[in-house]
């Protein structure tokens, strides 16, 4: 009852076609931003800044990035990893060889980088499909981390080939306290969202619907399958290149080629398959999922065995985390396969009629 | 450019290609029953590699053992087609692939829980050394496990070949793989179907773990053996049987050659991403792999 | 379910407060290491090690003064994100924060390096680490302590040079670097192009792609080359994987020598017979006969509160080295306690203190049981390494048997090697160098 479109009448085209059409969802849209923008960085302590929120937002994105390929488009890429990777290390070079760019332009400048290598590696999209598109993508991972750590350019010639990444500064403004650096990841990710979801109810993404539901009668009805898939490729890595370079400056501050492996690209892959292929919303939801399980059941291990005092030995503890985080993810793939956005979906269906039966 | 060093490299990729193919055959037995791409098999093959050698250090019979530990994946099989996948059925293949990953993590962990994390040696009764009248001989160092692995894969092959075209459950098998509404239609009963695919399946796995925890020991990183069937499949296929044998001996001779003939041109370590090219240009030609299945879209 | 929840709760707050309460005089350390994964066999045994002296330390001398260690362990899984996310969760742990960090992974290591100098809480990486952070003018937070890879290098070249007859019999020798194709891999590659240039041997750089479990083509090469020794520098399954591909190509392993990622008991057992005579550097030795270890057998395990569930592992490379890692740490919390308040609970800025001017002499090492079982070692401002100390053993099949003395490295040559690269990555930050005189 609470949550209807009832009463809420559009005069105007702009009323009509905006992201949020309910008076309710724009609230609630408002109430988080204020929440995230002004309360979060004034009252959260700088754990949860630096080592969850942080990396939550910058997963985030990178998720986004990956749902407008595989959620949207339809192509499975199992490549994430290595567009963060270009991201990272384009940013350092920026930096280092153009510092008269500024940090801005620089993350903007690394991202078409990683939207560059993403069209090189998406070509094969053109012929293949399905799983034999990820694993050839697995290629790309795999080539991209290699030209990283052989080519000595882009760390500098560092020997070590592992890059610190320089301060981050905006006209003077230094973003070096953990809550500046939240805020700066969290203005880049919310713009960077809200273009993606514009994007993605424009006619760019109901032709990257169109190919990932029937791409044969997408072709038929005049959709052009190459530049369509290509845009794909190079908006997708152009978003993870950006969380790349952010999960470089913002969060870890020194990267090598190593933090960038096949396992963070199945992680981002679990994150949009449990939040929801296909939304915007769920890249979120999944971020949040994945960031958070790991850390919330060692803590809860940690307290059931100080309370019960029963020692045990670390390795059951952490190895039983490892089976309980798989487990979760079966679980979650068995009971909602839509993922946790779909699920937000219902309890908003179920929001309409509250408190009445029906 | 020596000749003979040549054709060192060449067999050396070869007999190295068929042990990736015998970690490609569980794969593909997976794929070609049920269309799951099964990421665990991985760590399927560590479980099993791990648990044989832990019953061995417990002085356990090595035939003993080998059965115990037979038993436990055709268990391990069952349970798991019972328990993740047919909750699962009908799922697009995403999901099933993500699922198999979670199970991934389980099997990895529950392997350490019950057998702890210490690397163990797998001494099979084959010494790993060159043999030596092949030495003196031509200047060859060959070594005699790998022979020996790839007599193990010749006979799983034509086991297995032999399973599927002569039995009545191989023909089963085949006929759910074509198309599972058909089958269920001849009476053909699917849940079985499937519990015995899993459970071949898991064989495959113990025998993949048996040759290469002797070859590099058993330890965590038998895992990371999957990485390097999955060029094997896309070269040859993910349905056949025999694209894994031909896409494991392609892949491994051109990923020694090249490392050998090429790394050096360009700073070394290239085997890493080589054999996902050449699996990638195969597929430019053949979208399907060498052996694979058409995929035959319907508008 | 919502009562088990709220008593979850409830006893994870009591727990929590309760922690609070007791917490008057203890030093906390956090144990930040990894017991899943590829690489558990070596972070559980440090891990145990490690946990086990400070027991020891408790039980047998009621603490430091009177201060005893507490420490919680996190998860790492070897992985950056997790390292810095238990760092954070930790680092203001009462009462006075942490005391100091073994990251236990280079990766982690340089993660931290900011962060920790931020927060005032050393980084020790014993062995590993950011080499050039052995300049403590630029990095006044990080130590890595004892002997670092440029030194463990040069030594091992001095073995080598032992093993020809002479520095000036390494003219013309061929080497192989056989090196895991990482960060860590590649930190070596300059050091041994200037050794190699200093004594005219020739040295061939071979990767070998993460993980490392195939390694026949490299092996081919290297029978090509035909060198007088390979370096190994290997981690996790690449080590044993390479003794078994030296064996099936022939090369002898007493010609291959470790360093000492590559020179524990888990590299070995694995590659069975392949391994014997295998070389490895180390710059603590294996063993439970040692005094040290014999008190934790008295201590800790009669009383059943051993780290380790296969006691078996006790006395392992490993093992010994966590072991090596907590007696710096206490000694430096010790030292600090020297200066600032005896029996009183040390914070991150004072263990630093306590660090640059450890002081572990013979006489020490004596007392504390560890004679041969680690160096004497003497940090001071400018350098964070203090020890540079290797020594050799050999596995035999069954165990590792040392077979030289201390070896030094040579610090004419690493020094300015650290210098320069330290000096680097001051100007890319704008750090201005300590001036050591200036400071007690």
């Amino acid at each position: 009852m609470l949550y209807r479109e009832a009463g809420q009448f559009k005069s105007t085209y702009g009323e009509d076609q905006q992201i949020f059409p309910i008076r309710q969802d724009r609230v609630a849209i408002a109430m988080l931003l204020v929440v995230a923008f002004v309360v979060i960085p004034l009252f959260a302590n700088q754990y949860w800044l630096s080592a969850i929120l942080t990396p939550f937002l910058i997963f985030a994105l990178a998720a986004l990035g990956l749902n407008i390929l595989t959620g949207y488009a339809g192509q499975l890429s199992l490549g994430t990893a290595a567009f963060m990777a270009v991201g990272a290390f384009m940013t350092y070079n920026f930096v280092l060889r153009m510092p008269w760019l500024g940090i801005l332009p620089s993350f903007i400048l690394a991202g078409l980088c990683a939207a560059a290598v993403g069209i090189v590696f998406g070509l094969p999209s053109l012929r293949i499909k399905g799983f034999y598109l990820a694993v050839a993508t697995l290629a790309c991972q795999f080539f991209v981390l290699w030209a990283i750590q052989r080519i000595g350019w882009f760390t500098n010639n560092s020997p070590s080939g592992v890059i610190t990444a320089q301060a981050v500064g905006i006209l003077g403004y230094a973003f070096d306290t953990p809550a500046r650096k939240y805020l700066l990841t969290l203005a880049i990710v919310t713009v960077m969202a809200l273009l993606a979801k514009n994007l993605m109810r424009s006619e760019t993404g109901r032709a990257f619907m169109a190919v990932r539901d029937m791409d044969v009668a997408a072709s038929v009805i005049g959709i052009p399958m190459m530049k369509t898939k290509l845009l794909a490729f190079a908006i997708s890595s152009f978003y993870c290149g950006v969380a790349g370079a952010l999960y470089a400056y913002t969060y870890l501050g020194t990267v090598e080629p190593e933090a960038f492996t096949l396992d963070l690209s199945f992680r981002i892959l679990f994150m949009i398959i449990i939040g929801g292929v296909g939304s915007i919303l769920g890249s979120f939801l999944g971020a949040g999922f994945i960031i958070l399980m790991p850390i919330l059941l060692s803590v809860v291990f940690g307290a059931v065995s100080h309370a019960t005092g029963v020692q045990v030995s670390h390795a059951v503890l952490s190895n039983l985390e490892l089976m309980i985080f798989g487990g979760l993810i079966i679980f979650f793939l068995i009971v909602e396969p839509h993922g946790l956005a779909r699920l937000w979906q219902i309890a908003k269906e179920k929001l309409r009629l509250w408190p009445f039966p029906h | 450019m020596n000749v003979a060093f040549f054709f060192e490299v060449l067999i050396g990729g070869l007999l190295s290609g068929v042990m990736y193919s015998l970690v490609a055959l569980g794969f593909v037995l997976i794929y070609k029953a049920s269309g799951v791409f099964n990421f665990a098999q991985g760590a399927m093959v560590f479980f099993a590699a791990l648990t044989f050698v832990s019953l061995l250090e417990r002085g356990v019979n090595f035939w003993l053992a080998l059965l115990i530990t037979l038993a436990v994946m055709v268990l391990l099989g069952i349970s798991i087609e019972k328990v993740v996948l047919r909750p699962l059925v009908n799922q697009p293949q995403i999901t099933l692939f993500m699922a198999t990953i979670g199970l991934t993590f389980v099997l990895e962990g529950l392997s350490q829980l019950l057998w702890g994390s210490q690397p163990h040696g797998l001494d099979l009764g084959i010494k790993d050394v060159p043999m030596e009248w092949l030495a003196d001989s031509t200047g060859m160092f060959i070594s005699q496990f790998d022979l020996f692995a790839s007599g193990i894969a010749a006979v799983l092959v034509a086991t297995l070949s032999l399973f599927f075209q002569y039995t009545r459950i191989g023909r089963a098998l085949r006929a759910v793989a074509d198309d599972h509404q058909a089958a269920q239609a001849v009476g053909i009963p699917l849940k079985h179907i499937w519990a015995i695919v899993w459970a071949v399946a898991g064989f495959v796995a113990l025998v993949a773990g048996l040759m290469w925890g002797a070859r590099n020991g058993v330890q965590f990183a038998l895992t990371f053996i999957a990485l390097k069937a999955l060029p094997v499949l896309i070269l040859g296929g993910f349905e056949s049987v025999l694209g894994a044998i031909v896409g494991g001996l392609i892949i491994g001779a051109s990923e020694k050659l090249a490392e050998v003939y090429i790394g050096p041109m360009v700073g070394g370590g290239i085997e890493s991403w080589f054999a996902y090219v050449i699996a990638l240009l195969f597929l430019l030609v053949r979208p399907q792999g060498l052996f694979g299945e058409k995929i035959i879209d319907r508008v | 379910m919502k009562r088990t929840t709220l008593a979850l709760a409830l006893a994870a707050a009591a727990s929590f407060s309760a922690g609070a309460l007791a917490q008057a005089k203890e030093q906390f350390v956090p144990a930040n290491f990894y017991w899943v994964g590829p690489y558990a066999p070596g972070g559980s045994g440090i891990a145990g090690g490690m946990i086990d002296y400070f027991k020891l330390v408790n039980a047998r001398d009621g603490g430091i003064n009177g201060v005893k260690f507490t420490w919680e362990k996190c998860e790492t899984e070897y992985n950056n994100a997790r390292g810095v996310e238990c760092y954070e969760r930790t680092k203001k742990h009462p009462p006075t924060g942490a005391s100091l960090i073994h990251p236990l992974s280079t990766g982690i290591t340089y993660s931290l390096i900011e962060k920790g100098t931020a927060d005032k809480i050393p980084i020790v990486s014993v062995g590993y680490g950011r080499t050039d952070a052995a300049d403590g003018r630029v990095f006044p937070y990080v130590f890595p302590m004892i002997t670092t890879y440029w030194s463990q290098n040069t030594a091992k070249i001095k073995y080598m040079g032992q093993l020809a007859g002479g520095m000036d019999k390494l003219q013309g020798k061929k080497i192989v670097n056989l090196y895991h194709d990482s960060a860590y891999g590649k930190e070596t590659i300059p050091v041994l192009d200037a050794q190699a240039k200093m004594y005219g041997f020739q040295v061939t750089h071979i990767a070998v792609p993460h993980p490392g479990n195939e390694q026949q083509a490299q092996w081919l090469q290297v029978r090509q080359i035909k060198p007088d020794w390979v370096i190994l520098r290997g981690w996790g399954v690449m080590n044993p994987t390479a003794l078994k591909s030296a064996q099936r190509a022939g090369y002898p392993r007493e010609k291959i020598i470790g360093v000492w990622w590559s020179g524990a008991e888990e590299d070995v057992i694995p590659a069975g017979d392949a391994a014997k005579g295998y070389i490895a550097a180390g710059f603590n030795v294996s063993g439970s006969n040692y005094p040290v270890v014999r008190e934790i057998q008295k201590y800790v395990y009669a009383k059943g509160q051993g780290e380790m569930e296969d006691k078996s592992r006790v006395g392992s490379i490993y093992y010994n080295r966590g072991v090596v890692f907590a007696i710096l740490s206490a000694e430096a919390v010790r030292t600090a306690q020297n200066r600032f308040g005896k029996g009183q609970p040390m914070t991150g800025e004072q263990v630093r203190w306590g660090l640059e001017n450890l002081v572990i002499d013979d006489a020490r090492l004596k007392q504390l049981g560890a004679v041969g079982f680690m160096q004497s070692l003497k940090m001071s401002c400018a350098d964070h390494e203090g020890g540079g100390q290797v020594k050799f053993q050999q596995w035999d099949g069954k165990q590792w048997k040392v077979i030289t003395d201390w070896i030094s490295s040579d610090q004419k040559l690493v020094r300015p090697m650290i210098e320069a690269s330290a000096a680097q990555y001051a100007k890319e930050k704008g750090i201005t160098l300590r001036d050591c005189s200036k400071e007690k």
